[in-house]
């Protein structure tokens, strides 16, 4: 078996004198789609924080790509291709579509300010390759007729799909989604599990997703982690979840 | 005898320094109240306390026309015009300039602030002419600390004075905090706008009543400062706003005690610079003290530290 | 309807009245050491009375006029034809070239007078540009913009006087020393939430104008240094006698002495101060630092979570906004001969903040625009000029009330994507 792409251990976060999260482990294998669920306020939101560097944890362990990044700034997580959405949309608004896609590539380009200035060849073509990025994945989001308008303008659908876009840009090793069904029709979230899947399969990305729609989390997933009241409670393949006694009670009991 | 000279010395700009310290705090407590309730820097409040000054210049100027020569009778009266005009323009401005931008980018009313400083600053001096307006010493004389021949230190009369009434303020409001109805509305408010709102309280008429009570805070200081230097004209409320300002944030902004400590902790540190190094400076270390707590202590010496929302 | 609206419209009106009554009509006078009051005479009054009978019909019909505005036609909605001809590029550039060539005929069609107002313009058009970077672009509030331009005009003027250092030289100096303080003074400052930079900022630059104003054997206190030298043509001077080993510019062209020469090539060397700085700041725009501001002022929690690092970002648009008021503090030394602390208030960068406000934060046509206003309005009237910081301060609420975008919002730039 492959070496995991994340690797979580023991990870402890504490509010004062609130334990938000209490020795969550998770392991994602490249490739995967694993889906973190679990009732309103059990800490999912809170072990994206403390996986993605918003959070410093109080305790335990987070193995990304072989080396411990607990603790480190969420920006130089980033850079390390773990990347992530909010459960909010967090567009830069006023920005046009396309430049939500370049301001993304940052890291990846030609950041010289003399390169800039004098547009040196070297910063014309990475300016292009970007552009040329933004391009692709615009087709593949469905919005490349929107390009130059400002993000706040596109409808919450198409500013979710941006998002998942913006993330793409920036050619994560894991993409980390908060929630990306949240106020979707039931079409356009059909769409969302395609756009996903296709993701793993095309682009093969590993994806981490919290989700509360059961549909699509048992459908697309390879593992599920079930976590509540901060901590782990379950963890499998959704047929094994669905099975899983202390699940049905603590979550799906209710339906 | 070198000793208890410097001694002396030293208790004179303790005395000095918490004077005009208990006036930032004063001054401190609007910034603070609104900070902690509606998170904006209200940059027009040291303007407050300038208005507050001539306010009670006027009032003072007018009862010596109609031949009024009862001290207490004047400073009172001053107190409660000062106040009442002062709490006015707190509300006024509030109701014009800040409301209408609530909940919005919070450099909007920032920048709405500051013209509003500009624009009362130059309303005064255009009305009131930019020269220093002096005023006739009311209040004279003071306890002697230490030997009376040779050096010692004096507490006067009118410093008494500012201790006594910042203390009674001081005392009064926190009884108003914690035990009032309103009180108890605007500690929930601090907490919880929106859930403040909610529960049916009316947000925006709290929000109005912390401008009020700032503002007659800032007229009281007003009040003290101008008879206390004598002299007033149009810029002392640029000054005197952002030492409280730097007051609050020391003490750290939101909190009541803390602008207390700060503002006393501030006008010690200012004294001492004045009186060991050179009274020039005494700007500098204030501000140099600001920008080192928020560099290394941004919550204050009292204040809870900001949790991030993601 | 009406009747609803009678009750605030009175006791606006009322406040008005009494508040204005009290610190307006009556004046504070200060005969020896008596004191007394005088009224403030019957304009005045006037004055204050059509004040609360404004504020009294405005609340009054307040719906009246805000269904009015909005059934305005025109203006704000119409212009979407102009809109999409404004995008195009050749028209774009046609303009740019039309507003500098009547830039560059400008001194020669107007008198000494004017071409003198013309330069103060491209000043504060320089300081506008630059604090818009900051301001504008990367959403940091900097109170103490001044503070780099003193360091900017200071930083010429003692190197000219201790290190007998020409103008060309002493431009580089001041740019970089200013880039220097901005970025010494950024680096720690620029964790700070927006508001405290803005304090802290403040701070900063009343500490840059105590400390000229106090360090006397270094910088001759408040009397201020005299003498600074004025800019050259490659080495040519600009006055009657070239002074040792120098050739004057009239000799060398060969036609008679006439100090407005001196004028006219001040003008023209702050306008190309002003299109090397429009140059510079349209190419960071489309850059990935220039985005990257951008993208910091609308979200920095998303950037940080795309990689960006906010202090980084932000260190860099302080320091190149700090250069550029390094540059233009360089350029007012050396057209003035005198600086002293007195022109480095914190009203100069207040009027600078108006102007970048008025102009449309991010909007480089917005902010020269704006700077012409600002500065030829109180030269057109003397007598504006008593109200004129009044009138910048009640600007600065009303336009954050009503158009906190500016006259002039930006333009999005418009890329065009290879299918």
């Amino acid at each position: 078996m492959s070496r995991p792409l994340l690797d979580v251990s023991g990870l402890t976060m504490r509010f004062g004198g609130l334990l938000a999260v209490d020795g969550v482990h998770l392991s994602v294998e490249p490739g995967q789609i694993v889906s973190m669920i679990g009732p309103n306020g059990a800490g999912k939101t809170t072990v994206f924080n403390c996986l993605t560097g918003f959070y410093k944890p109080s305790g335990g362990k987070i193995l990304f790509d072989g080396r411990e990044i607990q603790g480190m700034p969420g920006f130089k997580v980033a850079r390390r291709g773990m990347i992530r959405t909010f459960q909010h949309v967090r567009l830069f608004k006023e920005m046009t579509v396309v430049e939500n896609l370049l301001v993304a590539q940052h890291q990846h380009m030609n950041t010289n300010l003399l390169a800039g200035l004098f547009k040196t060849p070297g910063y014309r073509r990475s300016e292009q390759e970007a552009l040329e990025r933004a391009a692709y994945w615009l087709d593949r989001v469905d919005l490349h007729a929107f390009a130059n308008r400002p993000a706040n303008t596109l409808a919450y659908g198409q500013q979710r799909r941006l998002e998942i876009a913006r993330c793409m840009v920036t050619q994560p090793k894991l993409l980390m989604l908060d929630e990306p069904a949240a106020g979707l029709n039931p079409r356009e979230t059909d769409d969302l599990k395609e756009l996903i899947s296709e993701l793993r399969d095309q682009h093969q990305i590993t994806v981490l997703l919290i989700e509360h729609d059961m549909k699509l989390v048992m459908s697309i997933s390879d593992r599920i982690v079930v976590i509540n009241q901060g901590r782990p409670l379950a963890a499998g393949t959704p047929d094994e979840i669905k099975q899983n006694p202390d699940v049905i009670k603590a979550y799906l009991g209710e339906t | 005898m070198a000793m208890p000279e410097s001694l002396y010395y030293f208790i004179q700009q303790l005395i000095n320094g918490l004077t005009v310290g208990s006036t930032y705090a004063l001054i401190a407590i609007g910034y603070t109240m609104v900070y902690g309730i509606i998170g904006m820097i209200n940059f027009a409040h040291g303007e407050i306390y300038m208005i507050g000054s001539y306010i009670a210049f006027i009032v003072i100027a007018a009862l010596a026309m109609f031949g009024i020569e009862s001290v207490p009778l004047i400073i009172v009266a001053a107190f409660a015009i000062s106040m009442m005009v002062t709490s006015a323009y707190g509300y006024s401005i509030e109701r014009v300039a800040y409301r209408p931008l609530r909940g919005g980018n919070r450099l909007i009313p920032l920048i709405s602030a500051i013209g509003m400083s500009i624009f009362l600053q130059n309303l005064v001096r255009i009305a009131q002419g930019s020269r220093d307006i002096a005023m006739p010493t009311m209040i004279s004389g003071g306890v002697d600390i230490g030997p009376h021949e040779g050096f010692h230190a004096t507490l006067s009369y009118m410093q008494m004075i500012i201790f006594v009434v910042t203390l009674i303020t001081m005392f009064g409001l926190t009884l108003f905090i914690s035990r009032s109805r309103m009180g108890r509305a605007c500690r929930a408010c601090a907490e919880d706008l929106k859930m403040t709102n909610l529960l049916g309280i009316n947000t925006n008429g709290i929000i109005a009543l912390t401008f009020v009570i700032g503002a007659a805070l800032a007229a009281i200081a007003g009040v003290l400062l101008g008879m206390y230097y004598g002299v007033i004209n149009p810029y002392i409320g640029f000054m005197a706003g952002l030492k409280a300002f730097t007051a609050a944030v020391l003490g750290g902004i939101g909190s009541i005690p803390g602008a207390v400590l700060g503002g006393l902790l501030l006008g010690v540190t200012e004294a001492i610079t004045a009186g060991y190094f050179s009274s020039e400076y005494k700007d500098v270390v204030a501000f140099a003290l600001l920008i080192l707590i928020l560099l290394f202590r941004p919550s204050g010496i009292l204040g809870r530290p900001e949790v991030e929302k993601v | 309807m009406m009747r609803a609206n009678l009750k605030p419209a009175i006791i606006s009106a009322v406040v008005v009245a009494v508040l204005a009554g009290l610190l307006l009509g009556i004046r504070l006078d200060q005969q020896g050491t008596t004191l007394s009051l005088v009224g403030a005479g019957p304009d005045v009054y006037w004055k204050i009375g059509a004040a609360a009978a404004f504020l009294f019909f405005f609340n009054l019909f307040r719906d009246q006029l805000s269904a009015l505005w909005k059934g305005l036609p025109g203006l704000p909605k119409a212009p979407q034809k102009l809109v999409e001809v404004s995008h195009k590029p050749a028209l774009r550039r046609l303009f740019w070239c039309f507003m500098i060539a009547a830039a560059i005929i400008w001194p020669f069609l107007s008198n000494r007078g004017g071409t003198d107002l013309g330069t103060l313009v491209l000043i504060y058009v320089m300081l506008g540009l630059g604090l818009n970077i900051v301001v504008g672009l990367a959403g940091l509030l900097d109170l103490g913009y001044v503070g780099f331009y003193a360091v900017g005009a200071y930083g010429y003027a003692l190197m000219a006087m201790y290190f007998d250092v020409g103008f060309w030289t002493g431009l580089l100096i001041a740019g970089l020393l200013a880039a220097l303080f901005g970025f010494l003074l950024g680096f720690p400052v620029l964790r700070l939430r927006g508001d405290y930079l803005a304090i802290v900022t403040l701070g900063f630059g009343e500490i840059i104008r105590i400390l000229l104003n106090n360090m006397t054997w270094l910088t001759n206190g408040p009397n201020g240094i005299g003498g600074i030298p004025k800019p050259t043509l490659f080495g040519l001077e600009f006055s009657r006698r070239a002074s040792e080993g120098m050739q004057s510019f009239h000799e060398f062209v060969g036609i008679s002495y006439s100090s407005e020469h001196r004028i006219i090539f001040l003008y023209l060397l702050a306008l190309l101060l002003v299109l090397i700085t429009l140059f510079v700041i349209n190419r960071l725009l489309r850059m990935p630092i220039g985005r990257a501001w951008e993208a910091l002022r609308e979200d920095e929690i998303a950037c940080r979570a795309l990689g960006i690092n906010p202090t980084a970002v932000k260190l860099s648009a302080f320091t190149i906004g700090a250069t550029f008021a390094g540059f233009a503090g360089c350029f007012f030394a050396a057209r003035q001969g005198f600086i002293s602390p007195e022109s480095f208030t914190f009203i100069e960068s207040a009027i600078i903040l108006a102007i970048v406000v008025l102009g449309g934060m991010g909007s480089q046509v917005g902010v020269i625009l704006a700077a012409i206003i600002m500065t030829i309005l109180p030269e057109m009237a003397r007598e504006f000029d008593e109200y004129r910081m009044l009138l910048f301060g009640l600007m600065m609420v009303l336009m954050m009330i009503w158009r906190p975008q500016g006259l002039l919002p930006m333009s999005r730039p418009h890329l065009e994507l290879r299918t």
